[in-house]
């Protein structure tokens, strides 16, 4: 690549410009003057590592945060020739009233309103006195909304009872209420399965097909591959270059986002045992065994089997909705099971009980939870403080002994390779992927034997992605065990050592070595294919 | 860094201020009995200031204390009262008292806290019932009038109040203990640190195997233990208490936390704050009675104001940073 910005001829004429634009927070500046531009009847994808400044650059666009430089140009509804909206005038109100809508990676929804309340937001319709309201109305065009997205969900449905799925689709709903022109999605695959990000593509291309200008932000390569017309890429907030979505291979989009090779992406984990792993012998005692639990609103009333050793690496893979962290929450006694006695949870073959993660923690385990920011770090403490949160007692002979925290901290920060503009910021401030170095660093901070990650990483940048499973595979390679609960085929298959595949709630097969492949774990998890896990020889 | 953390050197800054508005509205202000009399006032506010501190913390809040002061001053009269015929030394009385009112407050604390996490009720609630509650126990038991202590104990339970050491009352020794030890707790121990962590965010915490709904528990009891210490060295002063007794306290609490930098919504709290919080609550009083500027009648309302003022302050501090 040559060093200058490699742009694609526009096209003309755009509905949104935007030119040299400048973002700065007090006197550091993250976006360095990017161009972009959007189509009508385009999806654009902004392309980019954590940190890069791809939700900052769209915060712009939708007037989220003002620009510190720069033009934009929008196209009136009326006209082919774009107005220019200054910095100060150019707030999120004015953004929508203009039609352009950001859809949030967490939803904007007032929670205890109805679905149909919540589309018409801060729009309402009123009635002739222009005091109050006309619900049939909302109702009625929220339900035609609601069809136009082949979307069966009741307009009058609490928010707060719907689905993850659900409840973007309100959002998108919201965004037609509002007749928008530009749309932005940040990341709205992540928290969607499989056939819900299908019917989201869909919905897209009708949106598309109306002229409707989507810039479209997602890490995953394959839906950028399919969704998208033009790509542009940044980078540490400076403009990579705009592309034809078909002169660039998947390769060729993670190697202008890093802007270096990636050394290769999985590390080679060193096998507790020939693949497939080690055979269950008799002498052979797992670092966890678990019998027998049963999760509450699971069908299984057998309960679940499973077992760990120590450097396996086993994977949980399954559809989202699975119960797979489901599964693990109840045995770390964080969420309440079923009373059950044929439970039998075992640590190198000692009976434990784990009735809160203190127990577990007691009893060398930790847990890595997917929701990052909601259960993982205190966004608004210092990064120290976050770090010590769990392991805070080792520091503690009465009164917290902060020199050893403080030593202990950098010594994580070393290792775990967290990088801060300085120590005092706090966890809100780190970039997604620093954030999930952080909390790795926090939940190995307690030297557990067994250490259970979910979706380490979720929404985070390629580069980190493949820090972080190198630091995975050296602590199975230091004799940890680990389980990873993973919605990322291509990482289950990288990392694990067996893959126990679980289906509505229940662990639906295990399998090892050649069996560990895309298909035959789509099997297991659509319920294709069902076999009762026998890995631990207890039908003997 | 030259530049003044105004979220932390604020309400120092404040007081400061204020004491120095004070030596130029009256000369008696600057007095040695003036100085000890604010002081001791502040003392009892402060004390209960400092359980508010850990209960605001953690993300609760407490509106019972000034009934639940009310109520524990009540019990210990009528229990000393009582025991003058059974007992004859009059120290052996005050101590049982004493065990009493912080048996009562702990308990009273811990009633609010299971409340708040087992029955799952909010905690404005939770309190604003036991408020209720307890103030309308007191004007019960002293039927609608005053309970006064025995003249004979009295007389020696002022000294509690009135006792000198080293020149200084004793009531302004047992804020300074409380103080620190509140400090001590909520910045050098791990159950501050929880403090912190649950008002945060209660989520993280219980995922980092804390014991969340202990940690609240916990911050009610020891709010119930401050107000029965407030409480104990409260009632040497006047020797009664009656329906009117602790009236508004806990809004004078709550206030000098949160004049203190303390977060109303929980996750940052500040011990040392609150107690200059509360010394700015007593010295607007002070200074309002020693001058016919401003009618005393109006302390309620400068008080209000200079809450608001603080916490707008603050806020826009903390937008800044």
């Amino acid at each position: 690549m040559s060093a200058a910005a490699a742009l694609e001829p526009s096209i003309s004429p755009p509905l949104l410009q935007v030119a040299a634009l400048r973002k700065a927070f007090g006197e550091i500046e993250v976006l360095h003057g990017i161009d972009f531009e959007l189509a009508p009847g385009e999806v654009h994808a902004i392309l980019g590592e954590n940190g890069a400044g791809k939700s900052t650059l769209v915060k712009c666009l939708a007037g989220f945060e003002p620009r510190s430089g720069g033009d934009l140009h929008l196209a009136p509804p009326d006209s082919v020739i774009p107005q220019a909206h200054s910095a100060q005038a150019w707030t999120h109100g004015a953004a929508e009233r203009a039609g352009v809508v950001l859809i949030h990676q967490e939803f904007n929804l007032a929670e205890q309103l109805s679905v149909a309340d919540n589309i018409f937001l801060g729009s309402e319709i009123r009635g002739p006195s222009n005091f109050f309201l006309k619900k049939g109305e909302m109702r009625s065009r929220s339900a035609d909304y609601l069809a136009q997205l082949r979307c069966g969900i009741d307009p009058d449905t609490l928010v707060a009872e719907l689905s993850v799925a659900d409840k973007q689709m309100v959002e998108i709903a919201k965004t037609l209420a509002k007749k928008a022109r530009v749309l932005i999605l940040d990341e709205p695959t992540a928290v969607l399965t499989q056939n819900e990000s299908a019917a989201l593509f869909e919905l897209i291309d009708t949106l598309r097909a109306r002229g409707v200008g989507i810039i479209y932000i997602s890490h995953k390569l394959e839906e950028i591959e399919r969704l998208a017309d033009r790509i542009t890429i940044i980078r540490d907030g400076e403009l990579v270059g705009r592309y034809a979505a078909d002169k660039l291979s998947k390769d060729d989009m993670a190697r202008l986002m890093v802007g270096r090779e990636l050394d290769s992406l999985y590390p080679s984990i060193p096998k507790p045992g020939p693949k497939p792993g080690p055979a269950p012998s008799a002498e052979h005692v797992p670092a966890l065994a678990v019998s027998g639990l049963r999760v509450t609103g699971a069908t299984n009333f057998a309960g679940e089997e499973f077992s760990v050793s120590s450097g396996e690496v086993l994977a949980f893979a399954g559809l989202v909705g699975s119960g797979r962290t489901a599964l693990m929450e109840t045995l770390l006694g964080l969420r309440p099971g079923p009373v059950s006695t044929q439970s039998a949870v075992k640590v190198h073959g000692k009976v434990v009980r784990l009735s809160s993660l203190a127990d577990a923690r007691r009893a060398g385990i930790a847990y890595l939870t997917k929701d990052r920011k909601g259960s993982g770090l205190l966004l608004d403490k210092s990064l120290r403080d976050n770090f010590s949160l769990l392991a805070l007692d080792q520091f503690s002979r009465g009164v917290i002994d902060t020199r050893a925290e403080e030593a202990a901290f950098a010594e994580a920060v070393k290792k775990f390779d967290i990088r801060m503009r300085d120590t005092r910021v706090t966890a809100g401030k780190l970039s997604g992927g620093n954030q999930q170095k952080l909390l790795l660093a926090k939940v190995m901070a307690t030297t557990p034997d067994v250490l259970i990650v979910d979706e380490p990483t979720r929404g985070i940048d390629i580069g980190t992605k493949s820090q972080i499973y190198h630091f995975l595979a050296q602590l199975a390679a230091a004799g940890k065990a680990l389980i990873l609960i993973s919605s990322d085929m291509s990482e289950v298959i990288g990392m694990a050592h067996r893959v126990a595949v679980m289906h509505q709630g229940s662990i639906a097969g295990v399998l090892s070595g050649e069996e560990i492949n895309e298909i035959e774990i789509m099997r297991y998890a659509t319920g294709l294919k069902t076999a009762k896990p026998s890995s631990n020889g207890s039908e003997s | 860094m030259s530049k003044i953390d105004f979220k932390t050197a604020g309400p120092f800054i404040a007081l400061v201020a204020i004491f120095i508005i004070g030596i130029f509205v009256n000369e008696a202000f600057l007095s040695a009995g003036n100085l000890s009399n604010i002081l001791a006032r502040s003392s009892f506010i402060g004390i209960v200031a400092v359980g508010a501190t850990f209960v605001i913390t953690t993300g609760g809040i407490d509106l019972s204390v000034g009934s639940m002061a009310a109520f524990i001053s009540g019990c210990m009269i009528l229990l000393m009262n009582a025991l003058m015929s059974s007992i004859d030394s009059m120290s052996v009385i005050i101590l049982l008292a004493i065990l009493a009112s912080a048996a009562i407050g702990a308990l009273a604390g811990l009633i609010n806290g299971l409340l708040t996490t087992k029955a799952k009720i909010e905690a404005f609630i939770v309190t604003l019932g036991t408020m209720g509650i307890y103030r309308s126990l007191v004007t019960y038991m002293a039927d609608g009038g005053t309970l006064s202590l025995n003249f004979t104990i009295g007389d020696v339970y002022s000294e509690v109040y009135y006792g000198t050491l080293l020149g200084l009352p004793y009531p302004i020794w047992v804020f300074l203990v409380v103080a620190v030890v509140g400090y001590v707790l909520l910045n050098m121990t791990v159950f501050g640190r929880h403090c912190f962590a649950v008002g945060s965010n209660e989520s993280v915490a219980h995922y980092s195997a804390i014991n969340v709904d202990r940690v609240k528990t916990a911050s009610y009891v020891l709010q119930g233990l401050c107000v029965s210490i407030a409480t104990i060295i409260y009632v040497p002063r006047l020797g009664s208490a009656s329906g009117q007794t602790g009236i508004l306290w806990e809004l004078e609490a709550i206030a000098a936390v949160i004049i203190g930098g303390t977060l109303l919504k929980g996750g940052y709290g500040r011990v040392w704050g609150t107690v200059v919080g509360a010394l700015i609550l007593t010295l607007i009083g002070n200074i309002l009675n020693l001058t016919d500027a401003v009618s005393n009648y109006l302390n309620g309302a400068v008080q209000g104001m200079i809450v608001i003022i603080a916490v707008y302050l603050q806020r826009g501090a903390w937008r800044r940073s």
